[in-house]
């Protein structure tokens, strides 16, 4: 297993350089540079000629990526113009938001997915599988904002059950209870809803999981040992639809950078996605460079450890 | 030796195919005595996997009528709670293909460990572990110690089958059904486990119930011999009896049609025409009768019945009576097909 | 000049591993196999699984790549270490699949599946292609009027003659039958084996027939090949290996084979016994330091066996 691992983690370093390649050569064919947001535009052009000397912007596209890749390795980014703040601070500041809000999410996905996914599956064809099935339906039809949307409009500003705006409410001390509580409060609607859409998949894969090892000839063997249907589908037909699943949760954390992009912008939550957005609106280019790095790094990261924990979950896979 | 282990009276076993049942096992009427194989011989579509599987009471989704007796109890229609008391403990099963028979995720040995524990729920851990590696040697599997530990994908198909086989006679079951239990193995490897089948048999005096479409392993294994058609069985008779006396055009058939040491490139006995599907299985009359079209209509009976035409040797319908085979010339020039 | 000869044929498979997935070492699935067929003549390849026969078929028809060693076909090379001359063994050589489940496209018709390889090879107008597809169904003993139909909707014996209809659409001369019966029926087994006689005397075929089951090599066969771990063990005349086998794991595997004679039960368990206490005695005897077999040597004329040194 160690090895699988290994090996995964050595196939995973050109992956991330492949990727900031990629990513800084996207943002040199951004118009403009550094300096063209940075600098009164009434100023001479041969200073800024020299400007762009001095900061390495004339040399060639590998000689700037190298030195753009060092400084990005030791967490330099350069600087947000709009913030006037350098890029990594900005980011330190949202991404616990945005991880807060994730955790949760992931969290009430499998909270829903997995009850759901072992009725659908046990009792397929049967009127409470029809009525999942068709949930799922709905959940992949329905665009992700779009059902933000209905959410925020209705218990948010209909209702009024929950806040429709920031991380948590104005005032109060940080470390408190009270703050937590209220961040709490902040994240359970955009969490929710963004979990509602996201769990389809996996209800609809456990559900198939389920109806497939149901099938399967060691559940036979099982029913002839003389076990009971409960202990056939606890000790058998679970464990054996549930590894599966298990090893699809590195890849949800991809599923979720796209959600929270999304959802952050809907809910105005102040994490990483909003201000994605809120950066290419702008033409911040040195915080969408650094966020989608960061996204991407993250998305390589899920499947490396979906693969680790497939490969240690499925004795099959261990062994090669 | 003659004691009955179970008695299985017009059973009836249906599956629903679109708005209807279709009977795969059909008004089959039969015992299986202590300390005898009684091999279950046909093709697909026979009905003879269907049986065994409504014995052990496995089909989840099918209609069965009639009735088996075992241990003064009809089991066809017991409630899953008692019959889950006879599973596994007293009515053991082995499964044709051992790959997919065992959990790819569990350990062997704790596949085995759950039959016991399942049974004996008391025993302590340590108890049914030591019971797990004597299982393991009795069914011949080297190393029964590490062993334990392996995953059925670690081990080759002859020791998987060990393995199955061990599950099926953890408890010292009375009755064990095998189903077709060589079917996916090597030969020299078949040898080893009808060999292992028949050395549990004679420790144990348990009845065995073999489920076959090979005649070579019945004639090498079986005491006594059940030939199943279309959902019906069409001749019982000890193994002697049949192989040397056999009557209904169907057995003699199939063993015209095996390929025999005497007769090397000669051409082996077809039989006309195919099995016919559930939906379209002739359910008036002689079920063979499509298939042997040169005998008179007349030789069959309306509704046949088994006929007992010496002790113990029965045959469905009258058309064995006087039944030949057309001559072969006629026969091999024109393949019956379609 | 024998149809098919095959020297020293190997074919090795690089099993790979370690973090940076190099060649560890290789699996010698074939591992020097000769074999001659006479024109017009069955040859069983036997074998348990893992011996390597169902690579040699394929290898010979170029479905695995050769690593070394020749085969000729009409006395050309086929593929000589990679190279390849005799550019129309494609058509003269066809092969048929041991499962008529999966062998067979589901979603074409048989029309589509019988004239695959005339498509490939020959020009033929719609209606051309239909006639001949109707022929070729017709020897095969299916009637004409499924050429619109698809594989689920016949028996496995019906599917294995779509196979065979294929496989002899465009007259080839050489068939490698993988196991063709294996997966039917005992009924449809005998018809699918008489039928193969009988088209092998009216189209002069020439079969190289793989199965694990030594009753149905028996029946079909003329010479034998036994192999083991990828080497032969013994080969010769069907006569030469049922009647007078030499080498200890063909007695084996023989001596396996079920008996129709319900009697000779005893006697045979006893003669098992002492096959198998020879065969566990003996075996480092007839089995290198390896457990492979040792080179084959002359028994008589037709007869060559693996046996060890010290005996020859």
């Amino acid at each position: 297993m160690w090895k699988t691992t290994a090996r995964r983690m050595t196939i995973m370093v050109p992956q991330i350089v492949l990727l900031s390649i990629l990513v800084f050569l996207l943002a040199k064919a951004m118009p403009g540079d550094a300096l063209t947001g940075l600098l009164d535009p009434s100023i001479d052009p041969a200073a800024l000629d020299e400007q762009r000397e001095r900061l390495g912007l004339n040399n060639p596209w590998y000689v700037q990526y190298w030195d753009w890749a060092v400084k990005a390795l030791h967490g330099d980014f350069g600087q947000s113009f709009r913030f006037k703040m350098p890029v990594s601070d900005l980011i330190g500041q949202r991404m616990t938001n945005t991880v807060w809000l994730s955790l949760l999410t992931l969290a009430l996905t499998y909270l829903i997915a997995i009850p759901l996914g072992i009725i659908s599956g046990r009792y397929h064809d049967t009127w409470a599988d029809r009525a999942i099935t068709g949930y799922t339906y709905l959940g992949f039809a329905a665009p992700l904002f779009i059902f933000a949307l209905i959410l925020l409009w209705v218990f948010g500003f209909h209702l009024g059950w929950f806040p429709t705006e920031g991380s948590v409410a104005p005032g109060t001390a940080s470390g408190s209870l009270a703050y937590v509580m209220s961040k709490i409060y902040h994240i359970l609607l955009p969490a929710l809803s963004m979990a509602l859409i996201t769990t389809v998949t996996t209800v609809q894969y456990l559900r198939s999981e389920i109806i497939d090892t149901k099938q399967k000839d060691f559940i036979i063997t099982a029913r002839a040992k003389g076990a009971s249907e409960s202990r056939v589908y606890n000790r058998h037909i679970l464990r054996n639809s549930l590894l599966p699943i298990a090893a699809f949760f590195g890849y949800e954390i991809t599923g979720l950078i796209g959600g929270t992009v999304f959802i952050e912008s809907i809910f105005s939550y102040p994490g990483m996605g909003q201000l994605f957005l809120s950066s290419i609106s702008l033409r911040d280019f040195s915080v969408v460079t650094a966020l989608v790095l960061l996204y991407g790094a993250a998305s390589i990261l899920g499947a490396l450890l979906s693969d680790t924990i497939l490969s240690f979950v499925d004795p099959r896979i261990r062994i090669k | 030796m003659n004691e009955e282990l179970v008695r299985i009276e017009h059973l009836t076993t249906s599956f629903r195919i679109g708005d209807d049942y279709y009977a795969a096992v059909d008004d089959v009427s039969l015992t299986v005595r202590k300390n005898e194989i009684l091999a279950i011989v046909g093709e697909s579509g026979s009905g003879k996997s269907a049986l065994a599987f409504s014995i052990m009471g496995l089909h989840t989704r099918a209609r069965i009528e009639g009735s088996i007796f075992y241990g003064g109890q009809d089991i066809a229609h017991l409630p899953p709670s008692k019959l889950n008391r006879l599973r596994g403990n007293e009515l053991g099963m082995i499964f044709q293909d051992p790959l997919s028979a065992l959990n790819p995720l569990m350990v062997v040995g704790s596949q085995i460990d759950e039959v016991i524990l399942l049974h004996h729920p008391k025993r302590s851990a340590k108890e049914r572990k030591r019971s797990v590696i004597d299982l393991l040697e009795k069914v011949g599997i080297p190393r029964p110690e590490h062993t334990y530990g392996l995953f059925p994908h670690e081990l080759s198909g002859g020791m998987r089958q060990r393995i199955v086989i061990a599950i099926a006679i953890a408890n010292e079951p009375k009755l064990l059904i095998a189903d077709e239990p060589t079917t996916a193995l090597d030969v020299t490897i078949q040898l080893q486990i009808l060999e292992l089948i028949k050395r549990l048999k004679e420790d144990s005096g348990a009845g065995v119930v073999l489920i076959t479409h090979d005649l070579g392993v019945v004639a090498e294994m079986a005491d006594r011999v059940a030939v199943m058609y279309a959902g019906q069985i069409v001749e019982i008779a000890d193994i002697y009896t049949l192989l040397s006396d056999a009557r209904h055009p169907y057995t003699r058939s199939l063993l015209q049609s095996i390929p025999s040491a005497g007769a090397a490139k000669s051409k082996l006995h077809v039989i006309q025409g195919i099995v016919p599907s559930l939906q379209h299985l002739p359910r008036q009359g002689c079920r063979f009768r499509g298939r042997i079209p040169w005998i008179d209509e007349a030789a069959h009976e309306e509704q046949p019945t088994m006929h007992e035409i010496a002790p113990g040797h029965f045959v469905r319908c009258t058309c064995h009576k006087n039944f030949r085979f057309p001559n072969r010339k006629e026969e091999g020039a024109r393949l019956a097909i379609t | 000049m024998p149809l098919l000869e095959v020297q020293d044929l190997k074919v090795h498979f690089p099993v790979r591993g370690g973090i940076f997935n190099r060649k560890l070492r290789s699996i010698k699935a074939v591992d020097g196999i000769r074999l001659a067929i006479e024109q017009g003549r069955t040859y069983g390849l036997v074998g348990e699984s893992g011996s390597g026969k169902t690579t040699t078929g394929r290898a010979i028809i170029g479905l695995h790549p050769i690593t070394s060693g020749t085969v000729l076909f009409e006395g050309q090379p086929i593929f000589g270490d990679g190279l390849r001359g005799h550019a129309g063994f494609r058509k003269d050589i066809q092969m048929i699949f041991q499962d008529p489940y999966s062998s067979l496209n589901p979603k074409k018709r048989v029309l589509d599946i019988v004239a695959e390889p005339l498509r490939n090879f020959e020009k033929l107008s719609a209606r051309e292609e239909k006639r001949r597809v109707e022929q070729l169904l017709e020897q095969v003993g299916l009637s004409p009027e499924t050429i619109h139909k698809y594989p689920h909707q016949f028996s496995g014996g019906q599917r294995q003659r779509i196979g065979i209809a294929r496989a002899i659409a465009l007259k080839p001369k050489l068939i490698i039958a993988d196991e063709p019966v294996s997966a039917l029926d005992v009924s449809v087994q005998a018809q699918v084996l008489n039928f193969l006689q009988e088209i092998q005397e009216r189209l002069q075929l020439t079969y190289l027939f793989i199965s694990h089951d030594l009753g149905i090599i028996r029946h079909m066969c003329d010479h034998i090949g036994i192999m083991y771990k990828g080497r032969y063990v013994e080969q010769g005349t069907t006569a030469d290996i049922f009647e007078n086998p030499q080498h200890i794991y063909t007695k084996r595997l023989i001596t396996a084979i079920p008996d129709m004679d319900p009697s000779k039960r005893e006697r045979l368990r006893q003669f098992r016994l002492a096959v198998k206490t020879e065969y566990e005695q003996a075996y480092d005897r007839y089995f290198d330091a390896d457990g492979l077999a040792y080179p084959l040597r002359p028994v008589s004329a037709t007869h060559l066996a693996a046996l060890p040194e010290e005996r020859g």
